[in-house]
Order: C-alpha cells, then structure tokens, then sequence
C-alpha cells in the first residue's frame, strides 16, 4: 500500500511546510499550496494514527522483543540480550537464527517458492487476462467463474488439494494414471520434492485469478486505437504485444507482482496443511511460528519475525524502485 | 452482568471472612453437546456437594492451539479465566510452573490409577495432575483377511510384516491394485514421534530421553528400529504414508485397502461404525514386540485435569478434581463421551464392560503404555519432539540411516539440553 505515499512528490515539501506555519504562526498569509497540504494532512491523520496503532506498535513491540530472552508465557520476565537472537559467538559457537542452518533453508524454500509460484501465475494470469479481453458471449460469467479459486480461504484450498493429491485415493493420481503418464501413484504431499510442486499448484490455481483480474483491468484501459495504427504500420501481433501491451500495463503488472511477492514470501497455511511438514519444506514464516509458539522463545521468534518483514519490506522497496525508474524513463523520453 | 459482580462481591467478602462460603469455580469444557451432558453432570454434583458454583468456559478443540491460548491466559497470571481445565500428556513439563500442587490433596488417589498414566503426571516428585481419559498406541487388524490367509495376530514387527506382506501380495493378485500391508502416521508432526516411541521403546531402545534426563537415543537398538519402519516404505506400506496423519491412515485401512494399522483407540469406533465397509472385521491387539527378546510399547497419549497456579479458590478447585476424577464421574465420563478411563476399577464394573467388551482388549494396552520423555525434558519438549520426527522422517524417506539418523538426533538432542534441561 506504501507505494501511494511514496510516489507522492510533494510529501517532504508539504510536511516541511507544516513545520514553518506551525512554527511561524500568522506571520505571513499562508500559501494555498500550503494550506492544501495542510487539509490533507488533517484528513489523512485518522488514517495514520490508526496505521500507527494496528500496526506500527506490534512492529516495534516485536522489535523490542527481539533483543530480549522472553518466553510466550512468561512475557514480563526478560533480560535483554542484545543481538544473541539475531547472531552472536557464545563459547566459540554461533548462536542465532541467522547461525541456525534451519533458517537458510527455510529462506531457500521461500525465496524458491516465491519465484516459481509468482512466475507461474504471472504467465497463466497474462494467458487468463489477453482471453478475457477478447470479446465473446458469457464474457462475464467466465470473470465470475474465475474469481472462485480467489474467493476461497486458503486453508480450505489447502485440504482441499491435500486430498486431491492424496497417493491413495486422490483425483490428480487417478487421471494421470488413466492418462498412462506415471504407472503408479505418486505420493504428492509426502515426499518433500513433490510436496513443494503440490504447494506450488495449490497456490498457482488459487492466485492467478487476482493476477488475472489486475491484468484485465489494465488491458482495457489501452485505447484500440493505438493496436489499429500499429496494424496499419503492419506491426505483426507479437510486435504489437511487446511494444504496446507490455509497457502500457507495466505498472498495473508491478503492482500485482508486488501484492503476489509479498505474499508468496509470507507463506505459511499452505505449506503447514499441505506437506509433510519436515524441515525440508519450511518456510520463513513456519519457522518464526515455530519459535515462538512450538519452542515458547519469543526472543528469537521476534528475531526470525524482524528478519522475514525486512525481507518482505526490502524485496517491495526493489520493486517500487523499479517501477518508479520505468516512470521516470518514461517521462524522459 | 449485575449478577456476575454481585458474585463476585459476595465471593470476596466470604473469602476475607473465611466462612463457610459459596465460590464460583470455572472449569472447561468440550465444545459438543455430548462435552455439555457430561459438563452438566459435574455440575450438579459439584454444586449439591460443596455449595460452591460452577461455571464452564469453552476453549479450542486442537490440543496445541489449546496451549498457544493457555500460555496466553499464564503470561497475563489470570485467576478468573480458567481454574481447572484439561492439559494434554505432553504439557505438563512446559505448563509446571503455571500448575497448582495438588500433591498433599490427592495422594491417596493413586493406587486407583494406571500408575503409568499417573507418573506421567509427577513432575519433579510433585503431582500436578490427575489423569481424566487415557490414550494409547494399538494395533488394528483385519479378523477376516488374516483367516482367509490362516494367519495368526502378530506378536512381532516381523511377524507383522511378513504377514502384512503376504495378503498384500495375495489381495493385489485377486485384483485389489491400491491394498497395503500396514499404515501408521509417518508425517512430520507429534503423532510421528508417538509411532517412534513405539518402534525404539519395543525393540528395548529406549523412550529417547531417560527418566534421568540422560540422552540414550544412540543405540543399535534404536537404529534398528527406524531401519525397519524405513524398510516398509513402498514395500508394505505406501510411500503417502510419508504425509498421514491419523485421519488419513484410518481412511485407507476403514475403506478397506489395508490389513493393519496402528492408531489410537478412537478409531476403533469409527471403524465399527454400521456405515463402515470394516464393520465387524475389524480386531485390535498391542502394538507388536521388537523381536522375540523385545517388548510391548505403547505410546502413552490422554489428558488430564490440571488446577491453575493463579486461581483464587485452590481448595473447591480440589474438590472439584476430586469427583472429577472418582469412579462415577469416570463411568458417566465414558457413556457421554466414549473415552477410555484411567481408573483401574472402572474396567472392573460390569455395566462399562457389558456396553464396551473392547475395553477390555485396550486395558493391557493401557497397563503397559510408554510415555514420550515430555516431564524429564521439561519445557524444551517441544523440540526434542520436533528433532525426534524429523529423525524418523528422514530415515523413512530415505535420506539418512538409522544409524546416522540416531547419532544426529543425539547431538541435536545435546544442543537442545545444553548443560541441564530446564
């Protein structure tokens, strides 16, 4: 949601200008520029203070608690241990979750995860949104249809595909069977390989309608006239697609890949219902819930719960700087 | 509202009096309308009996988002959101310093007890809970399949497997291609580490962790034991089993698609069930001995009633454990509810064993069920647990031995204790 803020030029002047009338009080007539700013503020403030308590205090709680010893039941007995949670040497071993080996698989599982669900539902939303776009009987009941997936909770989806894939009794083996593609059934939720596909389809199917629908949204809004002059032109469709399409839905793409990302990087339900759960298929967020809720150490499950924001925050940085850098060449030329 | 205060007024000033007094007790209990017969019951009992009041509080059904909720209740100290409520066999080493003693009030109770029921809830020799139902590891089987293939129930692993090996291979010939031999729960989670226990305890490997606290996983025996449950994998029992949990073996063996299953006593009745397709073939023996020298080992599950360190009214709050945990409380326990007693002279009354002649086959299972080490390891079960799954895990997936895997497990095991458990 950062990226209104963000893109909003005028914040520093404004909150710049804020600060020299409030401290030159009727000194000078304040600009209307100013006073514009000003109203905005007082109308966006009851937004901030409430942002600020839902979660700006969790965030700094949480940040407190990382550089503690706490345990869940115990929250108001704590030494503070600087940064043993994070990663410090103590009797010539390393200690903290950035020492525990378990918390780099989980990042490798996360950040694998993220790529290939994301790339998956990229393509198949890109795929979804150009066969919406085309204009055809039932248009929109195909656009209702396909928000199902969307509008089911994921932990519903996750049982749902769990017994699906199940290597007993599950659809997905039956047809492939049927379809002479494997002789025997494959144990999908139980082996940590598979298990990761299986996680990987269950998301696909559940979020490339959203991908879908941002896409859509973006593609009608390019005027027809631009496709008809590159037709004249002789532009072939791919060209078309490349050079007119691609760019000018851009920034709706960023935006879903960022909402998706940011997702795909919080990963726990599906994972948690969906696989064996072994330590082969953790994910970042599994791995805080575990240390804070199986182990009791709110310390390092803070810790863990600090490092996977500063992933998630860091990664929508990225993306935002890419997007506003696709803006700015834009006005360049 | 009014009255609740007014309550609790009288409650305060009664309690500075020190007379005697009406206190309102709340205790939990089960979310069904069968938990609120057995619920109401108590009640009436509790309240004809001791003048104080009873209150109930509905909590979770899942045993650890049950915890997650009781540690919050622990961390803020509450004394009014629960006094006597349910803890699970493997919480009473995490939950100990938020538990009342009950030890000098209940003592008298424990010949009546399965004593490994009730040692289970002796935490550095003081007693902090009563056992309410037990739970326990069995083995089920096919009565019909093993007459058909003239087979006896197995005493063994490797009577088992042999047997379970043979109808497989005789029912996929008669044209059943999905039959297995034998499922058990062989997910990464805590039913994992019960089934472990088992396999270990009964080829004489240990519980793990001893009742000293000493690691002892580190033994052939114990590697043994995981070699041979790695060795069913695709063989007798499906590679899926990899991702069972209870529900999921017991969908496979109650359709009919396999000759054993280890499971605990709940499944029996869903498996007796008239719309089961098992229904009437379905028997149940101990989980089998590791070898001729070994040992039964059932995996000791069940709950208990447990006081609150922080309530107000640690006197009704005993005698309310008190008819809790008393035969007739026990009986009506069982008719509402259907879970096996922990009192030995329950088994004894005709009436239980007239409606439940099953008891009677679980009981032996009970007398010698093997508990997880959650008391010796203290708060840190939870990951011992998790190291201990994860073990077996990868031997039955076939990334490491038993060997390697025992060897691990007792140096992460090491890591997780430090110096001392605490």
């Amino acid at each position: 949601m950062n990226h209104h803020s963000e893109s909003l030029p005028s914040k520093e002047t404004a909150s710049k200008a804020n600060q020299q009338s409030e401290a030159l009080p009727q000194k000078k007539k304040c600009s209307l520029q100013q006073r514009r700013s000003r109203a905005a503020w007082i109308l966006v403030a009851p937004a901030l203070v409430l942002l600020a308590s839902v979660a700006g205090w969790p965030l700094l709680r949480t940040l407190f608690y990382s550089f503690t010893d706490a345990a869940l039941d115990t929250p108001d007995l704590y030494n503070m241990v600087g940064f043993d949670n994070y990663l410090a040497w103590a009797d010539g071993e390393s200690i903290g979750v950035l020492a525990d080996p378990l918390w780099w698989k989980a990042v490798l599982n996360t950040l694998w995860f993220t790529g290939v669900s994301v790339s998956f539902e990229l393509f198949f939303g890109m795929l979804l949104a150009l066969l919406m776009n085309q204009k055809f009987r039932g248009q929109g009941v195909v656009r209702a249809a396909i928000l199902v997936p969307w509008a089911i909770p994921t932990i519903v989806t996750a049982k749902m595909w769990g017994w699906m894939f199940h290597d007993q009794y599950g659809v997905i083996n039956d047809l492939l069977t049927r379809m002479g593609v494997i002789h025997s059934p494959l144990a999908w939720i139980a082996e940590p390989n598979l298990s990761m596909w299986a996680v990987v389809i269950a998301d696909v199917w559940k979020t490339v309608p959203f991908m879908a629908l941002m896409l859509l949204a973006a593609l009608q809004m390019i005027p027809s006239d631009l496709y008809e002059a590159a037709r004249v032109d002789g532009a072939t469709a791919w060209q078309r697609f490349t050079r007119i399409t691609i760019p000018l839905i851009m920034p709706a793409m960023i935006v879903a890949l960022i909402f998706r990302v940011m997702d795909a990087l919080r990963v726990f339900d599906l994972i948690y219902v969906l696989t064996s759960n072994s330590e082969a298929t953790i994910s970042i967020s599994g791995y805080a819930r575990e240390q804070l809720v199986s182990y009791q150490q709110m310390g390092s499950g803070s810790a863990a719960s600090v490092l996977v924001f500063m992933m998630v925050a860091g990664i929508a940085a990225c993306f935002l700087y890419l997007g506003r850098y696709n803006d700015e060449g834009k006005e360049n030329k | 509202m009014k009255k609740h205060t007014l309550g609790l007024i009288t409650a305060l000033v009664a309690g500075a009096l020190n007379t005697a007094h009406a206190d309102t007790l709340k205790m939990e209990c089960a979310n069904s309308s069968t938990g609120k017969a057995y619920c109401d019951y108590i009640k009436a009992r509790f309240e004809k009996e001791t003048n104080n009041k009873l209150e109930f509080v509905q909590l979770p059904p899942a045993s650890d988002e049950k915890l997650g909720l009781f540690q919050q209740i622990f961390a803020a100290k509450d004394s009014k959101a629960v006094d006597v409520f349910q803890a699970d066999t493997v919480w009473l080493g995490v939950l100990d310093k938020h538990l009342l003693d009950l030890t000098d009030k209940v003592k008298d109770l424990q010949p009546q007890f399965f004593q490994s029921a009730w040692n289970n809830d002796v935490v550095n020799g003081k007693v902090k809970a009563i056992p309410a139902f037990l739970d326990a590891g069995a083995m089920y089987y096919r009565k019909d399949l093993l007459e058909k293939y003239g087979e006896q129930p197995p005493k063994t692993w490797e009577e088992l497997t042999r047997i379970a090996a043979k109808i497989q291979k005789g029912e996929r010939a008669a044209g059943k291609k999905n039959f297995w031999g034998f499922v058990f729960q062989g997910k990464a989670y805590e039913g994992m580490t019960c089934d472990a226990l088992e396999w270990i305890a009964s080829y004489n490997g240990g519980t793990f962790v001893d009742k000293d606290g000493k690691i002892t996983v580190n033994n052939p025996q114990a590697a043994k034991a995981l070699n041979m449950a790695a060795s069913w994998i695709d063989t007798i029992s499906p590679k899926g089993a990899l991702g069972y949990m209870e529900e999921e073996s017991r969908a496979v063996f109650q359709n009919g698609d396999a000759a054993f299953m280890r499971n605990w006593p709940y499944a029996y009745v869903l498996a007796q069930d008239p719309t089961s397709p098992v229904k009437g073939k379905v028997g149940v023996i101990p989980v089998p001995k590791g070898g001729e020298n070994g040992q039964h080992a059932a995996t000791l599950g069940g709950w208990q009633w447990a006081v609150s360190a922080y309530t107000q009214h640690p006197d009704a709050a005993i005698q309310l454990i008190r008819i809790l945990t008393d035969a007739e409380s026990q009986k009506m326990q069982f008719k509402t509810l259907g879970v096996a007693p922990s009192r030995l002279d329950v088994y004894q009354d005709p009436e239980v064993m007239a409606s439940a002649p099953y008891l009677a086959e679980f009981k032996d299972v009970f007398a010698t069920a093997v508990p997880r080490p959650a008391v010796e390891t203290k708060s840190q079960f939870p990951k011992v647990s998790k190291a201990v799954y994860n073990a077996a895990y990868d031997v039955l997936s076939g990334r490491s031995t038993g060997e390697k895997a025992v060897a691990d497990l007792e140096s992460k095991l090491k890591r997780i204790k430090g110096r001392e458990w605490k």
